[in-house]
């Protein structure tokens, strides 16, 4: 049941092979076993699970059933579900009780899944190794001295060690891609605008977006068929027609193009991670697809631009905890402002703190040309590289990562290591651009590799058939961490 | 980039962040090497590039001017700190 995809259980559900209450508590029992030692999960509450999966098993009996009907899902607690605690893996937030749904919630919810769980994040999603997290850090399933990524890292972990069926993360530089790349498993941010942001707690709005975590792309595609569509409570949710995301999946690849960055490929790259990647795109040539070599000559420009962007709108965006509305506020304080500085300084950590100070400096008089101005002029350069690129090839193609899974607490004390490890996800974010990244065989230290898949604009269907045709043909998608008791 | 300890103190308070001596002094190592990653982006030469300040090219939607709201103050504050009749409490403001 553990390695069943999502459509193989939901035939089990609908021919009462198991009930959502069983699935349910299969997956609560694993969790009770091996959440103390990964930290994948911040809340569960069993309660609430169950109630849901009671629901949906009366909907099974009436056989008014969607695909994911009775299906436990992992949410990313950065997804605001009504009486469940939503945390943003924050103090400011370690009480906060979500008083409504989250779009995505209320998708997922529509369909009749169950919501099994809030899952761990860096803080604010501000992070590439789910450390900055207030609850702790989470332990990479295939060694637990490693980092599972993030900062959707208790998603990737969660899906990875079999925790749940399917998970869902939000990708503001590559909090999807990076850490399905470290725990082997595939992930996918949609384009800008395709999922609506409504109740998703905001890091930086121009580049946050959702996207499903599961084993396959075929899973993937039937996550993205129930978050994805237009809301208009997020004035930058794209007003389009439905599409059936796995439409596409069993289309043979044969004359697909697919583009190499030399960018992706230079100097910077682990070896093991090269080799992986290289023997994914012999197998894709033997699949029928040619390759041609592109370039993204702005994309070493990403991680600066990001750096400013990204804490600006940040710091913006976390203006709103004050202590007043709701969120941790200080004990003891002298006045308004003091309380405004303490609750802050004392709900906010490290790193959230961090980019906060830029994002107030990049916007202050006197240095908003500079950098700001200057940052939103070279993201154009970034989305015009890939507007050329794309008229040379249908896909874009390369590593996820430079490395494998690095250890926990390599790169804690030094942040621009590790803002570099995101350096091949961001440009995506920067351009609007959909990515996602599919395993790809092992590092040499055993751990997994991800292929990232870049599309065009709203090229989702594409991208899916591309990584299904290769996960016909390939079995790295479905192994297991060892000492998971699958 | 000459980014002083001064300048620590003054974003710190602009982002209400309190912030000991300390702190600041880790801060501000910290915030000069970042933004040493950020310098390189001043040597581009952006001249005539349009500002991108989104990933679509969209105007903002405009709706219907209608109540979509009801009145949840109750369920709402339920997760302020500190409130009383239906007033969020903060220390007092005005002599």
């Amino acid at each position: 049941m553990l390695n069943s995809s999502l459509l193989q259980l939901g035939a089990a559900l609908r021919s009462k092979k198991i009930s959502s209450i069983e699935l349910t508590q299969l997956y609560l029992h694993r969790i009770a076993a091996l959440n103390s030692k990964l930290n994948a999960y911040i809340t569960i509450n069993e309660e609430m699970s169950l109630v849901q999966a009671r629901a949906a098993d009366v909907q099974l009996a009436q056989s008014k059933t969607h695909a994911l009907t009775g299906i436990p899902i992992a949410q990313k607690d950065i997804f605001c579900a009504m009486g469940w605690r939503t945390t943003c893996g924050s103090k400011m937030l370690s009480n906060f009780i979500a008083p409504y749904d989250a779009h995505v919630i209320e998708q997922f919810n529509r369909v009749g899944a169950v919501n099994l769980g809030k899952t761990n994040m860096d803080e604010f999603a501000m992070g590439s190794s789910n450390e900055t997290s207030y609850f702790g850090n989470v332990k990479n399933p295939w060694n637990n001295n490693a980092v599972p990524g993030g900062s959707s890292g208790g998603s990737a972990a969660a899906v990875s060690a079999r925790l749940c069926a399917a998970a869902t993360g939000t990708d503001t530089g590559g909090s999807i891609r990076q850490p399905a790349a470290l725990c082997g498993i595939s992930g996918l941010k949609p384009t800008y605008g395709v999922v609506s942001r409504y109740g998703m707690i905001a890091f930086a709005s121009s580049l946050d977006q959702a996207g499903p975590m599961a084993h396959s792309a075929e899973d993937l595609a039937l996550l993205l068929n129930v978050m994805a569509g237009f809301d208009e409570r997020d004035s930058t949710s794209l007003q389009r027609e439905t599409e059936d995301y796995a439409r596409d999946l069993n289309k043979p690849l044969n004359g697909l193009r697919i583009g190499l960055p030399k960018e992706f490929f230079a100097a910077g790259l682990s070896a093991d991670v090269a080799q992986a990647i290289e023997a994914s795109i012999a197998e894709y040539k033997k699949l029928g697809a040619s390759v041609v070599d592109i370039s993204l000559p702005n994309s070493r420009l990403s991680i600066p631009v990001y750096y400013v962007l990204a804490p600006a709108e940040a710091s913006s965006n976390l203006s709103r905890y004050d202590g007043v509305r709701y969120g941790y506020r200080a004990p003891e304080y002298t006045n308004l402002a003091d309380m405004y500085e303490k609750s802050r300084a004392q709900g906010f950590g490290e790193e959230v703190k961090r980019r906060i100070m830029i994002g107030t400096y990049v916007l202050s008089h006197g240095y908003y040309d500079a950098y700001y101005l200057q940052a939103q002029k070279i993201r154009r350069l970034i989305a015009q590289d890939f507007v050329e690129a794309f008229k040379q090839c249908d896909v874009i193609m390369g590593p996820t990562t430079p490395t494998t899974a690095f250890n926990l607490a390599e790169k804690n004390d030094d942040p621009v290591q590790m803002y570099l490890s995101d350096i091949y996800t961001i440009a995506v974010n920067l351009a609007g651009l959909p990515g996602m990244s599919i395993p790809a065989g092992f590092g040499g230290n055993g751990l997994p590799v991800g292929l990232q898949i870049i599309g065009n604009y709203f090229d989702e269907a594409r991208m899916l058939n591309v990584a299904h045709q290769y996960q016909q043909v390939t079995d790295w998608h479905t192994r297991t961490p060892q000492h998971i008791e699958v | 980039m000459s980014l002083s300890i001064n300048d620590v103190y003054k974003v710190a308070r602009l982002a209400r962040l309190g912030m000991t001596e300390q702190e600041a002094q880790t801060a501000h190592a910290q915030l000069l090497t970042i933004f040493g990653l950020i310098a390189e982006m001043q040597a581009v030469d952006t001249n005539g590039i349009a500002p991108m300040s989104h990933a679509q090219d969209i105007s903002q939607r405009l709706r219907e001017d209608v109540v979509t709201e009801h009145n949840q103050r109750e369920l709402f504050q339920a997760a302020a700190p500190q409130i009383k009749e239906g007033l969020y409490l903060v220390p007092q403001v005005i002599e």
